[in-house]
């Protein structure tokens, strides 16, 4: 039954190539548009967030300020400085918080060699930082914990400094000076993708000892954990800044004073205006596509009323509704996913392509720029979803006209001429 | 077989028409009988109704014992399909469709398997000497071999009654006299057939004749 009506399709397909081939090149126009744009809107939505996961999804930092209102008999403008204790605050005060970093920024100092010097941010780190900021070491190690005991001497540098000092990306048994104090050089790492910053990592024992600044940390890194929504994030620093304010006695609602800066909250904003934009794309998508079926409607239309003799012929030989129906829809169906997917497949081999290239193109690069486009494919739920609204277009297509062609009183279509 | 009483239909168009007022008529088995009448007259009507491409406005309709009144379209294609072969004037075969598939379409619609439906209207081509032309267009054929083509599609599905509407209408004498030939032959083998035609000649074959003027049966002409 099933091949009959392919059959009784094709032939009446072939009788009008030239309007099938048109109306079909309408569908798959629309469909490979929407494929098209939706990998367009995935690229760019892959390239940004892949800037997001070069650090663990959701992180906090604290950054130690100076007030900016007057509390309690304090003048605004008052340094506020945090230690150990604010570590260990963190780490037992909250259970959103998970694991909880010092790091102690000592700003933009030269890195001299024998012959070269480097100009980049030295941070004094925990060895957890590496994990939690998702750190690739490309050479050598990171700082661990006997770094940290015996307060060693070592730093972990960037690749791009490692290049310039020792015309290296594998500095074996090298060492460097900074500020007169010899560091052993342990590890080399991949460059951020902001490769204008370039940032070497000591011990934070040792910078304490070197620097003498007893405890002191500027600056908090943390994990979160259970924190999904925006809502739940913006609570929780609400509440994180009401205690912190409390310890360190300034202003509740100075948001200064320690500045909280939250990845997830950037990271849910960004996902937002992307979803934003997937809408966007699927309404411009679907709207080419509705153009692609109003075509295949119409065609039905003139198809229906070109053969209502033939139907009236069927009617009288007892061809029932439902055949003719079956008959119209099934020839509907069959123009829009036969050509649907012939838009689905170029749409998805032209993405396939530019990301072949691209990804070719990003080894020579070297991502030393932010990236903001990246693997622009659509992934089989999306050519699922395509195929889904195929169907339901070849369904509506067809729908009107077959119900046009019923409508006709047998004695009538045959009349019909 | 068929048995007609009272039958009224009335076109609302523009200014109602009243185009069947009271027609009885009863058709035996194996009867053929030739329905005439001027244009107008309502005897192409009369034969819709019989066929269920029409519905009437009053009266009773029994097809081989079966009540049919305002049947749904499915019911009716159903009655059509397994109780009523069409002979057309204009033959009414589907251009795209080779003479064998012609044959064969109504049998489609019964979900007869496409080898068995195709085995049995080459039977019933040949039956009409056509066997040769199964796989040409309709528009390869000549009218003759068109009307029997048509003949062995409205024969294929073993109907109760063929109904022929103008059946030589179409055609030049010589072959209108061999498609006489033919139906007093289906006749002859206990086929039930009601045909509407102007012609004399071919109503002369027909066992009966009825006549329909202003949309009653002349009785007086009718009696033969």
């Amino acid at each position: 039954m099933k091949i009959e009506l392919f059959s009784e399709i094709i032939t009446s397909l072939k009788r009008n190539k030239l309007r099938t081939f048109l109306t079909g090149f309408s569908i798959a126009w629309g469909i490979f548009m929407l494929i098209v744009l939706l990998a367009a809107g995935n690229g760019l939505k892959n390239g940004v967030t892949s800037n997001f996961s070069s650090s663990t999804l959701n992180t906090l930092q604290l950054f130690a300020s100076r007030t900016s209102m007057p509390y309690n008999g304090y003048p605004k403008g008052r340094k506020i400085t945090m230690n150990n204790s604010d570590s260990i605050f963190m780490a037992y005060s909250f259970p959103e918080v998970g694991e909880v970093i010092p790091v102690y920024p000592l700003g933009y100092k030269t890195i001299y060699n024998q012959k070269k010097y480097a100009s980049g941010e030295i941070t004094a780190v925990l060895p957890e930082y590496f994990a939690m900021k998702a750190i690739d070491i490309e050479y050598g190690r990171p700082i661990n914990n006997l770094d940290m005991k015996e307060k060693r001497k070592v730093i972990v540098l960037c690749r791009k400094d490692a290049e310039l000092l020792f015309g290296t990306p594998t500095p074996v048994n090298q060492v460097v000076v900074v500020d007169n104090i010899v560091y052993q050089v342990i590890g080399v790492y991949a460059n951020e993708r902001f490769g204008w910053r370039t940032e070497s990592f000591i011990p934070l024992t040792s910078a304490q000892s070197i620097y003498n600044t007893a405890d002191h940390i500027d600056r908090i890194v943390c994990t979160l954990n259970g924190l999904t929504t925006e809502a739940e994030n913006d609570s929780f620093n609400l509440k994180l800044q009401q205690r912190l304010s409390v310890k360190h006695k300034y202003h509740p609602d100075d948001n200064q004073a320690i500045f909280i800066w939250n990845s997830l909250r950037d990271y849910l904003q960004t996902i937002k205006i992307f979803s934003a934009i997937s809408i966007f794309v699927w309404v411009i998508g679907v709207g080419t596509l509705i153009a692609g079926i109003v075509g295949v409607s119409n065609i039905m239309l003139i198809t229906v009323r070109e053969r209502t003799k033939e139907f009236g012929i069927r009617k009288a030989l007892g061809a029932k509704p439902s055949a003719i129906i079956r008959l119209i829809i099934a020839e509907s169906l069959l123009v829009t996913a036969a050509f649907g997917y012939v838009g689905m497949f170029f749409g998805i081999l032209l993405t396939e392509i530019i990301n072949t290239i691209m990804a070719n193109g990003a080894t020579a690069t070297e991502g030393n720029t932010p990236v903001i486009f990246q693997n622009p494919t659509v992934d089989i739920s999306i050519a699922l979803a395509a195929t889904f609204v195929l169907v339901v277009a070849g369904v509506l297509a067809g729908y009107f006209p077959a119900r046009k062609a019923v409508a006709i009183k047998p004695i009538e279509a045959l009349r019909y001429e | 077989m068929l048995q007609l009483r009272n039958i009224h239909k009335t076109y609302f168009g523009a200014s109602p028409l009243h185009v069947l007022k009271g027609i009885d008529l009863t058709v035996e088995d194996g009867e053929m009988i030739a329905i005439m009448g001027a244009s107008g007259s309502g005897k192409s009507t009369l034969l819709n109704i019989i066929g269920i491409l029409d519905t009437y406005d009053e009266g009773e309709y029994y097809l081989n014992k079966v009540s049919i009144k305002n049947p749904s379209e499915t019911i009716a294609a159903d009655f059509r399909n397994r109780m009523i072969g069409f002979v057309f004037q204009s033959f009414n075969l589907i251009p795209y469709k080779t003479a064998l598939e012609n044959v064969a379409l109504p049998l489609y619609y019964q979900n007869v398997s496409r080898k068995k439906r195709n085995q049995l209207a080459l039977e019933y081509l040949e039956k009409m000497d056509l066997q040769a032309w199964a796989n040409y267009f309709p528009n390869q054929l000549s009218g003759g071999q068109k009307q029997r083509v048509a003949i062995a599609r409205a024969l294929i599905t073993k109907p109760k009654v063929i109904l022929a509407d103008e059946p030589t209408g179409a055609l030049d004498s010589k072959t209108s006299i061999e498609m006489i030939n033919l139906f007093k032959e289906l006749n002859q083998k206990g086929m039930t057939i009601v045909m509407v035609t102007h012609e004399q000649m071919v109503a002369d074959a027909a066992g009966r004749i009825i006549h329909i003027k202003d949309g009653i049966i002349n009785q007086s002409l009718s009696e033969s």
